[in-house]
């Protein structure tokens, strides 16, 4: 992670602008080379189109039971009080980091569970409000790491691979930087 | 996970017996339950449009022009990899299928590309040095566009729903480069044992 030096603070400054304008310009622009480019090489677009679609119906339908499972075990752990208890207790060591408590357990659930972490960050974005400093955290923490737990057992599992040698504190240890490295940008960005 | 759904789940009822908020828990059960349902199905639009979208690339060959385009750039992650096998091709789609966020058309790449692995692996039961880079990277997500946050901010009502990707492209940046360096050196440290 770079610290910046006094000098360089103004320099920063343009490259933030730069990353921020850039945001806006990736949708429209991926969409009209996808499309574009489909077109011009006289593929019927919009059968296509619908063809790859019909996929997203059954994909929420499959993430229906993890999300619904875990908003409600969050739920409970939160309105009991647990929550508080806990995060009342690292509490001085992560406001010390400049970390919101309430993100502590989108961090202990993004390299278990991607349903569960787009849970947690929803939930995140909805009591928060999407342009509040903990919504922007949650979404570029969930949105920057992926599913370490879940997708070594998955991709291990499929061709019978019993020892995964160091590939899990290779992908805990690429999350934690993940992690450092959201908080450090987002204070930069948005702080 | 099943030790963390067991644990939030005990934990808190557990908590809610012993200081007696049981009318805040059942409600809690209930908006809980409500508020993934509406989540999901509003992503429900969304996600028809990315994975529609996604195939029209796919089939236009935009997907393998892309593949093409960075296959220099994967050769020299896995040097075990005898160029032309079709494990880069599978572990370019997968790649491919991160960087613009389709987590869904990555999955069965990349499960292709653990096949394709697998038949070059010596010893069967083991990761080789090629799965585990691979999984390094797939773990630590390359994103450039998380195309799922930005729906959901854009359904929670954010004044830029993209004002996000900047960050997470910094983040994700970070996440990747770690991965890479740390399993360079477990590797080496593993070559060194033997």
């Amino acid at each position: 992670m770079v610290v910046p030096a006094a000098g360089e603070e103004e320099e920063l400054a343009i490259l933030y602008d730069l990353i921020a304008g850039i945001s806006g310009w990736i949708m429209p622009l991926f969409l009209l080379i996808v499309f574009g480019h489909a077109y011009l090489k006289r593929i019927n677009v919009f059968e296509t189109f619908v063809e790859g679609a019909e996929e997203a119906f059954h994909l929420v339908l499959r993430l229906m039971p993890y999300v619904v499972g875990i908003y409600v075990a969050v739920g409970i752990f939160r309105s009991s009080g647990a929550l508080d208890l806990l995060a009342s207790a690292f509490q001085p060591l992560l406001s010390r980091a400049g970390i919101p408590q309430e993100i502590l357990p989108l961090f202990v659930i993004r390299p278990l569970s991607g349903p569960a972490a787009l849970g947690l960050t929803a939930d995140l974005i909805h009591r928060h409000g999407p342009d509040s400093f903990t919504g922007r955290l949650a979404a570029t923490v969930d949105a920057s790491t992926d599913t370490t737990l879940y997708i070594l057992a998955v991709y291990f599992a499929s061709v019978g691979i019993k020892r995964a040698r160091y590939s899990l504190p290779v992908g805990l240890l690429a999350d934690l930087m993940g992690f450092m490295a959201s908080v450090y940008i987002c204070h930069r960005v948005f702080g | 996970m099943n030790a963390v759904f067991a644990c939030l789940v005990i934990g808190g009822l557990l908590m809610a017996v012993l200081s007696g908020r049981v009318t805040e828990v059942n409600q809690g059960i209930l908006t809980a339950a409500r508020s993934a349902a509406d989540t999901l199905l509003g992503l429900l639009g969304i996600f028809t449009l990315w994975l529609g979208v996604a195939r029209v690339a796919e089939k236009s060959g935009l997907l393998a022009a892309i593949t093409r385009l960075l296959e220099p750039l994967v050769r020299r992650m896995f040097p075990s990899i005898p160029p032309g096998h079709p494990a880069l091709g599978a572990i370019l789609m997968n790649l491919s299928a991160n960087l613009f966020g389709f987590g869904s058309a990555a999955t069965p790449f990349g499960l292709k590309a653990m096949a394709e692995l697998q038949k070059l692996n010596p010893r069967k039961e083991e990761a080789s040095e090629a799965m585990c880079t691979f999984l390094a990277i797939n773990t630590s997500g390359v994103t450039l566009f998380p195309a799922t946050i930005v729906a959901l901010r854009a359904n929670a009502g954010a004044a830029d729903p993209v004002d996000i990707v900047g960050t997470a492209l910094f983040a994700t940046s970070v996440s990747t480069c770690t991965a890479l360096v740390a399993d360079w050196w477990f590797r080496r440290r593993a070559r060194r044992r033997n």
